[in-house]
Formats: C-alpha cells, structure tokens, sequence
C-alpha cells in the first residue's frame, strides 16, 4: 500500500510500514503482517484462520463492515481509506470499530488524508496516517498543524484527551509536536 | 443568555487561528479554490456572484445589544453599512474581502460570536422559537437546550463532512414558531405528568426541491438522552445518507426510501449502544446551561397598561402597531415586541449599521438587553412593558423601523435570489419589493389579516416557499424568469406543504396573480375571522384557479 511517494504517520510520528500488502494473485506470506482487501479477506476467510501472524483488512471508500464485524478481535490492522476527504463515512466506520466492536489494533486513514482533517480523525479513533500529500507530511512534520484542541464532545480517543472543566462532555487534546 | 466561559472563548479564538491559516494559504495559492471551497463552507464564507459572503452565526437567534454594536459596527467598516438577516436566524453581510475575514472573525469573538458551521455540509446554526423565555404559551424554554445542541455540534469530529447540510429546530410551546417539522431534527420540550422534561423527536423534514414534513420517532425522549439520541440519527445519517446525488442527499430522502420504520429501527440500535455513556446530560448541567436563561427581573405589574390605552386611543399608527407587532408575554404587563425589517419597497431582512445600533439602544433600554433574530427574519425586543410601548413605537420610527405588518401581507419571506445567489434562477427580492408596494395600504393589509407569502428564487427553496400560505417559486424559462405560485403551505403545528396553482407567471404578471389570489380570498372567507389558511384550507386550490386562470 505505501509507495515511496506515500509517508506513513502512527501514533505520532513518523514509522516505517511493517505491514504488507499483496497485489492481486499475489500469494499471501505464510508469516508476518499482512493486509488483504475485503473481498479477499472474506473469500479466503478459511484458510486465513490457521495462518501464522497478524491479519488486516482494506476497506475501500463505501466499503461497510458488514460481513466483518465478528472478525474485528483478529484483525491487527483496519485500513479506512478516503477517496475523497469530503466523504465522511469512514468518521463513523472508525468510531463504531473504537466503541462498539472494542478494536485496539492499528486502524488507519488512507488517500485523501489531509491537514485540516487531522485532528478530526484522531478524534474519531484513528491512530495511524497514511498521507500522500506534501505539504501535510511537512506540515507534520514540523509540528505546524493549527488546530482546535478544546473539544465540545467525547469521541473515540478517550486516551488522548482529557474531560475538561465542568461539562460532561467537554474535552482537551494536546497538540501535535514536530518530529 | 448564555455567556461564554474561558473554555468558550478559548475553543472560539482557536477556531479563528485555524481559519487564519487556511485563508493564508489560500490567498498564498497553496491551496486551490476547489480545496479551499469546504473549509470555507464549514466557516461560514460563500463565494456569491460578486463576492465572498460571510454568515455570521447567531445561536438560535438571541443577541445582546453589545453583540448587535459589533455586528453593525462590522457592516459599516467592512461592508457597505448594512446586513441581512436570514431564515436561519443568522446574519449575512454580503460584499466582504476574504483577506478581511480573520480580523472580522476576531471582532466577533470579543463578544462572543463567531461564524463556525453556517454552511457547509455539517451540522448548522441550531434555531428556536424566537418568542423563547418570553411566549405566553410556552410549556419548556428551548433554549438551554439549543446551546447544548449548539456545543455538542460545534466541529463534531465524526459528523463535520455528512451527505449534505443538517438542520436541527427547537421549540418549547404550544404554536411551533420554529418550524420544526420541516427540519432534519424537530424537537418539541416538553412535560409528562411527573413534570419530568422530555422531547418529542420528529426526523426527516425539509424543504429544497422535495419538501417532505418529517416522522415524529418519538414522543417523549427523557431529556438526558438528548444527545445520545442525536448522535445516533446523525450516525445513521452520516453511514446510510445519499452521496451520489446531492439533491437526494438530505435525511428527508434516506426515511423516505427506505422507510420510516427500518430508519427508526437502526436509529434505536446505535442509540442502544450510545446511551448510558459519556453523551447522558446530566441533571446539574443541564441546570448550570439554563441558569444562563433565567428570565430578567421583571416588576409585577397590571396586565392592563391604562397609559398604553390612552395613547393608543390617541394614536392610530399605534394602535395598528400594537395591534400587529406585539405577542402575549407570560408576565402581565409586559409584551413581546417583533420589528419588521419588511418596510415597503426594501429588500427583506435587510437592516443599515444605524438601524442595527438603534435596536441595541432600544432594547438596553426597553427590553433588559435581549433582542432575537426571527427566522421570518424579522427582530424581535422579547420582554418590553406595556407601559414603554408609546416610547419604543416613537424609537422604532424614528429609525424606520416601526412598520406594523407583522404576519401580513407584507411581511414576506424572500431569499437573496439573484440578484446575491449564484444558484438562483430568478430575483426574489424585487418580487417582495413590489408585492409590499402593490398592497402598501395598510387599512387593506389589516383587512386582509393574517398571511404569508415566501419567496424562493430557485428549487432549493430558501425562502421556505413551500410552506408559504402563498409560495412563489422562482424558476428559469428558456432564459425569462417565471413564477409559479403554490397554496396552503404552512410550517406551524398544523405543518402542510403548498399546492402548486397552476402554470406559472412572467415577472410583470407575478405582482397581479397574487393579488388576484388574495382577492380570491377576501371575496369567499366566510368572515374577517376566516384567515387565508383557513379558507383555503375548507375550500381547496379550485376557486384560486378560476380567480387566476378564468381567461385561459
């Protein structure tokens, strides 16, 4: 998934990926991380089970959690990716998968990945980034994200944020530091 | 009213340096118009056919008079001295610099305001009755309610890039001054027989080009669900809403195609995992927001103003407007006062700097400070004594301001159109314009009685056309602007949508067939008492085509 024009950003800072992710007909790795579409995720469920190491899954834009949901403890890795950042479903997708389906792996935005989305998917419960765009990979980079740290509502990255003052549902986060 | 604290005023300045920089690097060319176009909308910035617009957020319609000083002071220094208040209860200024905008911005935070979700395809501006802590039929005031809805919507991180725009109403009386079933989400408070608060939840309304009037889910939601329960049909929304098509991308649309019963179904399901968490509003906060609404101290006083009658007596244009322009307050003694920004021959909604600042005078000095913005975009001085009404009629007039037409005729609904809009079809304003100077005479519009007329200039319906007693819908033929008028509309508890008439109007008949329409009226009600909805409504759409299509 990654390519060499793509940075990935997780937990923030920014990591090498260690997770794979096999082409189409491309066997997938008896051991290691691996990452595979839906649809072949599920057609080859079965013989997935028994496989030594960490499964994710890839859901393309508009691509539910229908058929999966039973399988979210498995899975080491979700991918959510965005074609285009004004499509928000995956701000759903990424809440129901932190609060209501317990997911603790890595669950990660892709695509249309953008730095004045930011803080919004980390609110949501995204913890990793996979951004194509320069100026939001410097911008991270050097700490430049300007953004809204007082929040008027808990989301998903209860960790991160701390209920602030005498409303129920107030919130602060912290800024992004540079690295 | 709600006053900000340091978290509120905080999270506002952070909102301003955020939109700083995104201007910045738009001015710079870092970002496209195309990219910029969203994190605009989400500030409240359109770009209209001659410039960038700003809408300036003014929760469910209650200001102070300092608030109203700014707001005029912004149209005098950076626009051309006048405003326009919207059907949202907001404030547009029309011909703003973009580079101008962060320090604007920066204005409106020193007293408490700001323009954050007045567009864009996210939660927006919430309303509510503008009558609030003052109608004499109200049973809960919606308004703590509103800033709790306004604070938990306030850049939702999961529900800021939804389908489309969402809108959310909120009343507390009997007479639903909010038009609450034909919102996204309609909220009634209101009491059970324990005394205990809850809402009536209605979903699914709107106008636009398929006005729908929205399903009631329920009847009575216990007010510490409020939100949770809000989260779970925005969730639903934001999941299962249209995004292929932006004219089917309302929530109006997703009840109606897949059924009121399997939306209210998966609603139920994610409110069942939401409830009984971090989103319960507890009774000590919800306390804590209304103690911000606790009423003026008012003097008890006679329900009879014996000075006000005998000025009245003495005064007929006060009379008239007492008669038309003054509502029941719940105290005796004390009115609830609408100022028409409708004068004849004006555009709708419109209000100078110095109008502005002579609002704020008079209601420092008749009404403890509080003045509302109505969503038929009109003012209102909410809590004024009976005995101050001769005084405030003279202030009022002196500033152009005491035209006695509220509810009448004259009292019209209109949308920029196009002369403002980049997606209208045909003007509206001018329209508006001549039908207050077509039936000017006041003794006929005080015969005529109760009646709104709504003006649209295109299928989007901004000017809530479809729930006019008279609608005007502005459309494009073969390049000539045609108008085509519907009945019977009404967005009041008694929620209906407008019939369409008939073929449509050129611009120079449009003026005539309203007021055939009216005459229609007038020659069929079976007394002065019979308002125009209400013959209408025994009569049906029949004898209106007859008035307006007999030579055809």
């Amino acid at each position: 998934m990654p390519t060499p024009e793509t940075a990935l950003w997780r937990a923030g800072a920014f990591a090498a990926d260690d997770w794979r992710f096999p082409a189409a007909g491309e066997p997938v790795p008896a051991d290691g991380k691996v990452a595979l579409p839906k649809a072949r995720f599920l057609a080859e469920r079965a013989a997935l089970a028994g496989r030594n190491g960490p499964i994710g899954v890839v859901l393309e834009s508009g691509e539910s959690l229908a058929d999966i949901e039973d399988d979210v403890p498995r899975f080491g890795l979700i991918v959510l990716r965005f074609a285009r950042y004004a499509d928000g479903r995956n701000y759903s997708t990424a809440r129901i998968l932190r609060d209501r389906l317990g997911f603790r792996g890595e669950l990660r935005a892709s695509g249309d990945v953008l730095r004045d989305q930011v803080l919004f998917m980390l609110r949501a419960g995204f913890d990793a980034l996979e951004i194509a765009h320069a100026g939001t990979v410097a911008t991270l980079k050097e700490g430049r994200i300007v953004g809204v740290h007082r929040h008027y509502q808990p989301a998903s990255n209860e960790i991160g944020e701390s209920a602030a003052g005498l409303r129920g549902w107030q919130r602060t986060s912290r800024r992004l530091a540079s690295n | 009213m709600y006053r900000y604290d340091e978290f509120d005023l905080g999270f506002v300045r952070e909102r301003v340096a955020e939109f700083r920089d995104q201007v910045a690097r738009r001015l710079s060319g870092e970002m496209t118009e195309d990219q910029f176009k969203p994190l605009r909308l989400m500030n409240g910035v359109y770009l209209q056919l001659h410039a960038y617009m700003l809408r300036v957020a003014i929760p469910y319609g209650v200001l102070s008079g300092r608030q109203m000083r700014k707001l005029a002071h912004i149209a005098r220094k950076y626009d051309r001295d006048y405003g326009h208040f919207t059907t949202r209860q907001n404030l547009q200024f029309n011909w703003i610099k973009l580079a101008d905008m962060p320090a604007i911005l920066e204005e409106l935070a020193e007293v408490e305001m700001h323009a954050i979700q007045t567009s864009g395809n996210c939660i927006r501006n919430v309303t509510a009755d503008h009558f609030a802590g003052a109608a004499a039929d109200e049973t809960v005031d919606p308004r703590p309610y509103a800033e709790i809805l306004r604070q938990w919507s306030s850049l939702h991180p999961e529900f800021s890039f939804l389908p489309r725009k969402f809108k959310l109403a909120v009343t507390g009386a009997a007479a639903d001054r909010a038009a609450i079933q034909v919102h996204d989400i309609g909220l009634e408070a209101k009491r059970d027989a324990k005394g205990d608060i809850g809402f009536a939840v209605w979903v699914g309304g709107g106008q636009g080009r398929t006005p729908m009037i929205a399903r009631k889910l329920r009847d009575f939601l216990p007010e510490a669900d409020l939100l949770a329960y809000c989260e779970a049909i925005l969730r639903v929304y934001n999941l299962e809403g249209r995004r292929d098509n932006k004219y089917k991308a309302r929530i109006k649309i997703l009840v109606h195609e897949k059924g009121t019963d399997e939306i209210a179904d998966a609603i139920e399901n994610e409110f069942a995992s939401l409830k009984g968490k971090a989103l319960d509003l507890p009774a000590a906060e919800i306390a804590r927001i209304a103690a911000y609404f606790a009423p003026p101290a008012l003097a008890d006083l006679p329900a009879r103003s014996a000075k006000l009658e005998a000025a009245k007596a003495a005064d007929v244009a006060l009379a008239r407007f007492v008669d038309r322009n003054v509502s029941a307050h719940k105290r005796p003694g004390y009115g609830i006062v609408t100022v028409s920004l409708k004068p004849v021959g004006l555009p709708p909604g419109d209000a100078t700097s110095a109008q502005m600042d002579a609002v704020a005078a008079l209601a420092e000095r008749f009404s403890a400070d509080e003045i509302r913005v109505s969503h038929e975009q009109n003012l209102v001085l909410p809590h004024v004594r009976l005995d101050d009404l001769p005084e405030l009629f003279a202030g009022l007039a002196a500033a152009g301001l005491a035209t006695p037409n509220a509810g009448l005729v004259t009292d019209i609904i209109a949308c920029p159109g196009l002369d403002y809009c980049s997606l209208a079809n045909a003007r509206s304003i001018p329209v508006a314009q001549r039908i207050s100077e077509r039936f000017a005479d006041l003794g006929r519009q005080h015969d005529i009685g109760d009646l709104k007329i709504k003006i649209s200039g295109c299928i989007n319906a901004c000017g809530h056309h479809h729930v006019g007693h008279i609608g005007i819908l502005g459309v494009d033929r073969k390049g000539e602007e045609f108008y085509q008028i519907t009945l019977g509309g009404s967005g009041d508890e008694t929620c209906s949508i407008g019939e369409i008439v008939g073929p449509g109007f050129p611009a120079d008949r449009i003026v005539d067939a309203v007021e055939q329409v009216v005459d229609a009226y007038l020659g069929l009600r079976r007394d002065p008492g019979e308002t125009f909805l209400a013959a209408y409504r025994r009569v049906g759409l029949k004898p209106f085509q007859e008035a307006l299509y007999a030579d055809a």
